[in-house]
Formats: structure tokens, C-alpha cells, sequence
């Protein structure tokens, strides 16, 4: 496939690093929200989380397309070349996992690209379009966390046994971002306020652990990966390897 | 209709060939031209048979934008240009305010609940108003998913006829 988008006044990225772990963010998370398909709680979930898939693929494919060739970067790069997020690409576990993850991402995201499209750089554009986007998906993980946060005794230990377990990687996501001019730190206190109003009304409670931590969270960017990762990454490639070229 | 540059005022050339491509149908809603849905931003006129197409996405993965990218191609083709190139713009984003009036009036023909008018951004906060279903006309319905057959949908359900709907959502 290829991709032929302008973004507005700026043609190629000035800053291919941030632009890079952006797509990587967008694309491996539509990867891991793709693998509900068929096998979602029902059948309007296995919609609704193919559609937000969709959308993250399209970020991806414009983000990508701006440092490179997108198919390359997509299927030939290693694990350690890829510049996600350790968050996005947390296995789905169960449902209220796949929720715990779109929400601290989701509300993450719409802070993110509500502040890059106020601005001025190659990536105003797309954030301009996007956050109108994601906050239909912060919408739909927010609502989800009310019903399974304040639903059954067993959706409430699930749902907070999720949000506890995903909390650690959710330090990372406030790391400055090479080449974009962004107050991280307000950010992050916004990000945080958002949250916690989610969780309190969802009578949930917001963990009490670090946000980031351990040797192994939080160095998604420096192309560090948690373990699953490269099994996910084995599957999104192993067509595209196996038939070098192949179109239909 | 925006034809031609920012700059420049289009051409009667330039304003043909974009009657042309705004004629071609939305793949997904087959009711609604590309001009009613608004998605075409400029017809540009490069050279003899050498024309380039703006168009923007509803969103940003939209699959069908290769669709209406090859469906413009072929509606120049048949019109004697040889040469198309049609290019994405994402900037300005595209909105459901985009869509005509005529282009509304399809839509809930089609069975779709067409998307509620949002005014200018940051402008004063839009009355919230019901949603109607487009084969009774009640105003009783309920939301049974945020995501439907599309990412621009949302799956709906009246109270009235029973009837389960698709809602073209607000972006």
C-alpha cells in the first residue's frame, strides 16, 4: 500500500524521532486492538474496537509515511528499532485489561494531539483530524470503566486489578518527546486529574504503585520492549516476510 | 465547492472537471456524491491532460479513500484527461458541517441518522438535540454502540418502531 498525504504546509517531518514513536504508538496498538476480532464480548465491542483499530492504523500510515517508506518501517524493522510505548503493546489480557489500556492511552493521546494541534509543527495537521478522533475512543473507554468499575463485585476486582497491573507504564508516556515542543509536565497533571475523576466515579481506586519503575517499564522509547512484544511483532510481520513483494 | 488554488481563481476548466469528480458516488453511501459528502477540496489543472484532485478523508483510516481515489481517476479518464493524480489533504480537517444540506436529506432517505450541525469551533455550546429515527421520525432512541458498521457511525435503536438505525457521528 502506499500512502500519498499532505499534512499541511510542511512537506517532510523535522522531527522524524518523535514522529516515529507516535506511529509506532498508533500502529502497534491498532495491532493489538485487531486481535479481538472474533473473539470480543459481543459483537457491538468487536465492532467498536476494530473501528478504533482502523483509526489508529490511519495515524500510523500518515505517521509513518513521514519518516519513511511505511510498509518498511511497519514489517522490516526488528523489535529493538520500534519506538512505542511499552503500554500499547500490553497484551489484551481480558476485557477489562484491553479497557485499562484505552483509557490511560486514550485520555493520553487527547491531551497529546489536542496540544500538537494548537501548534506549529509538521504534525499539526494530523493531530488536528485525529483528536476529534480519539475523543470518541476516550468517550467509549471512559463509559466502559464506569460499567465494569461500578457494575458486579466481579467486574470491579477485574477492572481494578487491570488498572493496577497497566500503571506502571503510564510514566513513560509523559517522557519529553525529541524534537516537540510540549510542557510534559502539564500533561501529566492533566492526565492525572483526568484519570482519577474517571476511577473515583467508577468507584475504583487510583493505584497506589510508582508509574514507572522496574527495569523493565518505561524505555518503550530507547527501543526497549516488554517480553510479548515480540511475539506480537512476529505475527503483524510473518506474511509480509514470507511473501516478499506480494500484492493482490 | 472549493475549486482551484488558494491563490487563484478556478478556471471554467478547472470548475467542469470538478463537477466531474464531485458527481462520483461515496463508495460506502452510494446515495451521496464526494461534493455533497465534502470531501473534495480542489481540482488543480497542471498542464494539457495533467490534473491533480484534492480530497480529504471523513477519518483518517478511512478505507475508502482509495476507492474514491481510483473512481475519480476513472470519471476524469472517461472525460479525456489522461493524467490524474489524486492527493490527501488532512489539513484542514474534514467535518460532518461539511456535509450539504441535500447531502443530510440523503442520508436519513438512506436510513442513516444524519449528523447534527456543530457550528464553529469554540463558537457558543450547540443545544444537544435528539436524534431521529429515519424510518419513524421519533425522537425516542437510544444508543446501543458508539462504533457501527463504520468508524463514522454509531449504532442506534428506537424506542417507537424498534427499529435499529445507524447515526452518522458529530466529528
Amino acid at each position: 500500500m502506499t500512502a500519498r498525504t499532505t499534512t499541511g504546509d510542511a512537506g517532510a517531518t523535522t522531527v522524524p524521532a518523535a514522529t516515529l514513536a507516535l506511529g509506532d504508538d498508533a500502529l502497534v496498538l491498532a495491532q493489538r486492538l485487531g486481535e479481538w476480532a472474533g473473539g470480543a464480548p459481543v459483537l457491538e465491542e468487536e465492532v467498536a474496537l476494530a473501528n478504533i483499530a482502523l483509526d489508529l492504523l490511519g495515524q500510523a500510515r500518515v505517521l509513518l509515511s513521514l519518516v519513511g517508506d511505511e510498509d518498511e518501517l511497519a514489517y522490516l524493522r526488528e523489535e529493538r528499532a520500534f519506538r512505542n510505548c511499552q503500554l500499547v503493546e500490553q497484551p489484551n489480557g481480558d476485557f477489562a485489561h484491553t479497557i485499562a489500556r484505552q483509557l490511560y492511552f486514550s485520555t493520553y493521546q487527547h491531551l497529546l494531539y489536542r496540544r500538537l494541534a494548537a501548534g506549529d509543527s509538521p504534525l499539526a495537521g494530523l493531530a488536528a483530524k485525529a483528536v476529534k478522533e480519539v475523543a470518541y475512543h476516550q468517550d467509549h473507554a471512559e463509559h466502559w470503566t464506569l460499567r465494569l468499575g461500578d457494575g458486579t463485585e466481579e467486574s470491579h476486582r477485574r477492572m481494578q486489578a487491570a488498572c493496577d497491573a497497566l500503571w506502571r507504564y503510564t510514566g513513560e508516556l509523559f517522557q519529553p518527546l525529541d524534537g516537540l515542543d510540549l510542557d510534559t509536565e502539564a500533561m501529566e497533571r492533566a492526565w492525572l486529574d483526568s484519570v482519577t475523576a474517571v476511577l473515583g466515579r467508577a468507584t475504583l481506586t487510583v493505584p497506589p504503585g510508582p508509574r514507572t519503575g522496574a527495569w523493565s517499564a518505561g524505555a518503550g522509547r530507547q527501543g526497549l520492549h516488554t517480553e510479548s512484544f515480540g511475539r506480537m511483532l512476529a505475527e503483524m510481520q510473518h506474511l509480509h516476510r514470507s511473501h516478499p513483494g506480494a500484492s493482490w | 465547492m472549493v475549486t482551484g488554488s488558494p491563490t487563484t481563481a478556478p478556471t471554467p476548466l478547472e470548475e467542469e472537471l470538478a463537477r466531474i469528480a464531485g458527481a462520483v458516488l461515496d463508495p460506502e453511501l452510494p446515495v451521496l456524491t464526494l461534493a455533497e459528502l465534502g470531501v473534495l477540496r480542489g481540482v488543480h489543472v497542471h498542464g494539457p491532460g495533467r490534473v491533480e484532485v484534492e480530497l480529504t478523508p471523513t477519518y483518517t483510516g478511512c478505507p475508502a479513500v482509495e476507492a474514491m481515489s481510483t473512481d475519480i481517476e476513472n470519471a476524469l479518464h472517461d472525460h479525456g484527461i489522461p493524467d490524474v493524480s489524486v492527493v490527501t489533504v488532512l489539513s484542514p480537517a474534514w467535518s460532518t458541517d461539511d456535509i450539504s444540506e441535500e447531502g443530510r436529506r440523503k442520508l436519513a432517505e438512506f436510513g442513516i441518522a444524519p449528523p447534527r450541525p456543530q457550528g464553529p469551533a469554540g463558537g457558543p455550546i450547540p443545544l444537544t438535540l435528539a436524534i431521529r429515527c429515519p424510518h419513524c421520525g421519533s425522537t425516542d432512541t437510544e444508543l446501543l454502540s458508539r462504533f457501527s458498521s463504520t468508524a463514522c457511525k454509531a449504532l442506534r435503536r428506537c424506542a417507537a418502531c424498534r427499529e435499529p438505525f445507524d447515526h452518522f457521528k458529530e466529528l
